[in-house]
C-alpha cells in the first residue's frame, strides 16, 4: 500500500505539471482581460491536433514541433482577440466574452471535425511509452519531459512578466486598465498580445496533452475545461505560479484517493477547491498578491 | 383607431394559424401519404459530443443501408430518405430529438441512436408515441429493464458478449489458465455490468481477484487505476471500456509501467477498427481482445455486400470498419425485411410483426426477437487483433475462428 501511495504522488506531480502547462494560458488571460477563456479545452485539443499533424504528414518530433506550434498558436490567439473579444464592450465585456468564448470553441470544433474527422487519434513517440526506472518507480519520460516543460513555460512567463518592459504593460493593465491607458499603454496591444502569449502556451499543453491521453478527438476539449477552470480557481485567477502548485495538489490529491476509490477521487478534486476558497476566497496565491510580486 | 387594430391583429393571427395549419397538413402527407413520396426514416445520432466517433460510424452506417436500398428501389416502391438529428452525446437531447422527429418532422418510422445509455430514454419516448424503435446499440440491461414493447435490438445483448471468453478460459488445463484477474470497469450501463459478470464467473474457477473497481468515465481518471492494475501484475485483465481512448490509455499506462498481461480483453474500443489502431498504434494492437457480434472478414454473404459497398462508398479496408457501422446496417436490414412484409409503414403492425417469432437476416446473423426486444439468435465471437488484421477467435471451431494467440505479445514499444 506505502508503495501505491508513493507512485501515486509521483504519478500525481508528474500529471499536475501537464495540468498546469494547459491551464497557465487561460490564468495569464484572465489575469489581464478578466476573461475566462472557456474555449480554452478546444484550443488546447487544437494545440494536440497540430502536433499530430506535424508529426504525421512531416514527421517532426513532438518536441522540436513545439517551434512551428507555438507561433502558430499564438497568430491564432491574436486573431480570435481581433475577431471575438476586441469588439466587446461595457460592462457587459466579461459575461459577453464568456459567449464569445464559447463561440471559438464550436467554430474550432466545426473545424477539426471537418479536417480529422470524429476518429480518435494519438500522438506517438518512443518516449511515450518508455519509462525510466528510478528509486523502483517507472517513470515515464514524457511526463518527466512534461514536467520540466511546465516550469521552464512557467519561468519563462515570470521573466516576461517581471523582467522585460512589455512585462510591465501587462502588470500596469491588469493593476488597472485605465491607468495604465493614461499613461500611455497601448492597452489594446497589450491585451492582443496577451491573449495570443496565452494562447501560445497552450500549444505545449496541447502536445502533451496528446502525448499522455488515451486518444484525442475533437469533442475532447469539453472534458478538459471544468478542471482547468478548478485548477486557476484554486490557485488563483491570474496567478501563473499558482496554476503550477494548483495543479499538482489536485491531480496528487486525486491520485492518492484513486487507490481507494477511483469514483471518489473525482470529488475529493473538486472538494478541496471548496475547502481552499472557504478559506482563501482568492485560491492558493489570490489575485490581490499575484498582482502586487 | 383601436377596434380597427384589434381587427387586423385578430385577422392576422387566423391567417397565421391556416398558414401553419395548411403547412402541418402538407408535411403529413408528405411524408406518409402520397406514393411517390419517400418514406422517411428519424435518428438522432451522436455526431459531436461523447460519443462522436461511434454516432458518425452509425451515420455511415444508416446512409449506406439507404443507398444500397435506395439501389434496389427502395421499400415499397419507394425512395427512403433519413432524418439525422445531432443529440451531441446527451440523453436529454436525444429525447428532444425523438419528440420533433415525431411530432414535428412527423417521420414515418424511428431508428435507434448509439448506446444504451441514450437508447434507453429515447425509447421510452418513441413508445409514448406507439413508434416501434429498432435500434443496435442498446443491448445493456438499462434498455430491457423497462420491459416497453416497442424496443428491438438487432445485436448481441451486452450481458451475453463475454460468454466465449469465459468458456475457452474454461477448457484451458489448469496449468495454462491464469491464476490472477483484474476487472477495472467503467462507470457505464454498457462496460460494468459484463465485467462484472465474467468477474463472478472466473471467481468460480478459482481465478483470484487482484482487482477490481469501477472508475469514472472522464479521460482525466484512466491513468491512476491503469497504474493500480499493473502494480497488481495480475495475469488477465479484463477491462469494462465504452470507447478507444479508455482502452489506449489503459495500454500506454501498461507499457510505461513494463507490465503486459497474459490476456488483455476489453469490453469495447478494439472493435472500432481503425479508430483503434490510429490510436494505439497497429503493433501495440497485436493480441488484443474484444466481444462482438460481427467483423470485416465475416463468411455471412450479406457481411460481405456491405463490406464490398461500405469500400466503395468510403475507402479503406475491410479490418478498418467500425463494427458500429454493421449493428446500423443491420437495423436497416430488419425493419426493411418487416414493412415489405407487412406492406405497410404502420408502427403497430410492425410491432406485431416483429414480436411475432419470426427469423430475420441481418449482416450481423439472424435476429429473432423475445418479449423484451432482445435478439434471442444472436451469436457472441471474440476477437483479435492480428499482424494488423481483425479475426475472430473465439468460439475455437467456429466457422471463421482463426488460432487465438495466447500469451498476449509484448508491447511494440
Amino acid at each position: 500500500m506505502t508503495r501505491q501511495v508513493y507512485q501515486a504522488v509521483v504519478d500525481g506531480i508528474l500529471g499536475g505539471a501537464v495540468y498546469a502547462l494547459m491551464a497557465v494560458g487561460l490564468t495569464l488571460i484572465f489575469g489581464v482581460l478578466d476573461i475566462i477563456n472557456i474555449a480554452q479545452g478546444i484550443l488546447v485539443v487544437v494545440g494536440a491536433y497540430l502536433s499530430y499533424a506535424l508529426s504525421v504528414h512531416l514527421h517532426v518530433d513532438l518536441f522540436l514541433g513545439l517551434l512551428v506550434t507555438v507561433p502558430a498558436m499564438f497568430v491564432i490567439g491574436v486573431a480570435i482577440y481581433w475577431a471575438f473579444i476586441r469588439p466587446l464592450r461595457g460592462r457587459e465585456r466579461t459575461s459577453m466574452s464568456l459567449l464569445a468564448c464559447y463561440a471559438v470553441a464550436i467554430i474550432a470544433e466545426g473545424v477539426l471535425y471537418r479536417v480529422f474527422g470524429p476518429s480518435y487519434v494519438s500522438l506517438q513517440a518512443s518516449y511515450i511509452t518508455a519509462s525510466v526506472r528510478v528509486f523502483g518507480f517507472y517513470l515515464p519520460y514524457i511526463y518527466l519531459y512534461g514536467f520540466v516543460l511546465a516550469v521552464a513555460l512557467v519561468a519563462l512567463l515570470y521573466a516576461l512578466l517581471y523582467r522585460t518592459k512589455f512585462g510591465r504593460s501587462i502588470r500596469a493593465t491588469m493593476q488597472n486598465e485605465t491607468a495604465a491607458r493614461l499613461i500611455g499603454i497601448n492597452v489594446n496591444r497589450v491585451a492582443a498580445l496577451t491573449f495570443g502569449i496565452g494562447v501560445a502556451v497552450t500549444a505545449a499543453g496541447g502536445m502533451v496533452y496528446g502525448a499522455t491521453s488515451g486518444g484525442f478527438n475533437p469533442n475532447s476539449g469539453y472534458d478538459l475545461i471544468s478542471r482547468l477552470l478548478a485548477i486557476i480557481i484554486l490557485g488563483g485567477l491570474g496567478s501563473i505560479g499558482g496554476a503550477l502548485a494548483a495543479g499538482v495538489l489536485m491531480i496528487t490529491l486525486e491520485s492518492v484517493v484513486d487507490i481507494w476509490s477511483p469514483n471518489w477521487a473525482i470529488l475529493v478534486f473538486y472538494a478541496v477547491l471548496v475547502l481552499v476558497l472557504t478559506v482563501r476566497p482568492a485560491g492558493l496565491f489570490g489575485r490581490q498578491a499575484a498582482r502586487a510580486q | 383607431m383601436r377596434p380597427q387594430r384589434a381587427r387586423f391583429l385578430a385577422l392576422g393571427t387566423a391567417a397565421i394559424l391556416a398558414a401553419g395549419l395548411a403547412a402541418g397538413c402538407s408535411s403529413s402527407s408528405n411524408s406518409s401519404g402520397g406514393s411517390k413520396s419517400p418514406i422517411v426514416i428519424g435518428a438522432s445520432l451522436s455526431l459531436t459530443g461523447d460519443f462522436s466517433t461511434d454516432g458518425q460510424a452509425f451515420q455511415k452506417g444508416y446512409n449506406l443501408w439507404v443507398s444500397e436500398v435506395n439501389r434496389h428501389g427502395g421499400i415499397l416502391g419507394r425512395q427512403v430518405k433519413l432524418d439525422v438529428l445531432n443529440d451531441n452525446s446527451s440523453p436529454t437531447q436525444v429525447v428532444t430529438n425523438y419528440q420533433k422527429l415525431i411530432t414535428v418532422n412527423h417521420v414515418d418510422l424511428t431508428f435507434g441512436p448509439f448506446s444504451t445509455l441514450l437508447t434507453a430514454p429515447a425509447s421510452a419516448t418513441a413508445h409514448r408515441y406507439g413508434y416501434a424503435f429498432v435500434e443496435g446499440a442498446g443491448g445493456g440491461g438499462l434498455v430491457f429493464a423497462q420491459k416497453l414493447n416497442n424496443v428491438f435490438d438487432v445485436s448481441l445483448p451486452v450481458a451475453n458478449e463475454l460468454d466465449p471468453f469465459t468458456a475457452w478460459i474454461k477448457s484451458l488445463p489448469a496449468s495454462q489458465r491464469p491464476t490472477t484477474a483484474a476487472y477495472p470497469a467503467a462507470d457505464d450501463p454498457f462496460a460494468s455490468p459484463q465485467v462484472q459478470l465474467t468477474q463472478s464467473n472466473m471467481q468460480a474457477m478459482g481465478i483470484k481477484t487482484a482487482y477490481s473497481k469501477i472508475f469514472p468515465e472522464e479521460e482525466s481518471a484512466y491513468k491512476a487505476p491503469a497504474d493500480d492494475v499493473a502494480a497488481t501484475g495480475a495475469q488477465m485483465v479484463v477491462l469494462g471500456s465504452a470507447d478507444v481512448p479508455t482502452v489506449s490509455a489503459f495500454m500506454s499506462a501498461f507499457e510505461q509501467q513494463h507490465y503486459n498481461p497474459k490476456i488483455f480483453i476489453a469490453a469495447a474500443g478494439p472493435d472500432q477498427g481503425a479508430s483503434f489502431t490510429s490510436a494505439v498504434g497497429t503493433a501495440n494492437a497485436a493480441g488484443m481482445l474484444v466481444p462482438d457480434a460481427w467483423y470485416g472478414g465475416s463468411p455471412n454473404p450479406l457481411s460481405q455486400t456491405m463490406v464490398k459497398a461500405y469500400v466503395a462508398k468510403y475507402g479503406g479496408t475491410a479490418s478498418g470498419i467500425n463494427a458500429d457501422v454493421a449493428e446500423a446496417y443491420s437495423v436497416g436490414e430488419v425493419v426493411d425485411q418487416a414493412v415489405t412484409h407487412n406492406k405497410s409503414l404502420s408502427n403497430s403492425a410492425l410491432i406485431s410483426y416483429l414480436h411475432s417469432g419470426v427469423t430475420l437476416q441481418s449482416v450481423q446473423g439472424p435476429v429473432r426477437f423475445n418479449a423484451l426486444g432482445e435478439n434471442l439468435v444472436a451469436t457472441a465471437f471474440i476477437f483479435q487483433w492480428q499482424n494488423a488484421k481483425f479475426v475472430q477467435v473465439l468460439p475455437v471451431g467456429a466457422t471463421g475462428s482463426v488460432k487465438i494467440i495466447y500469451p498476449k505479445p509484448n508491447w511494440a514499444g
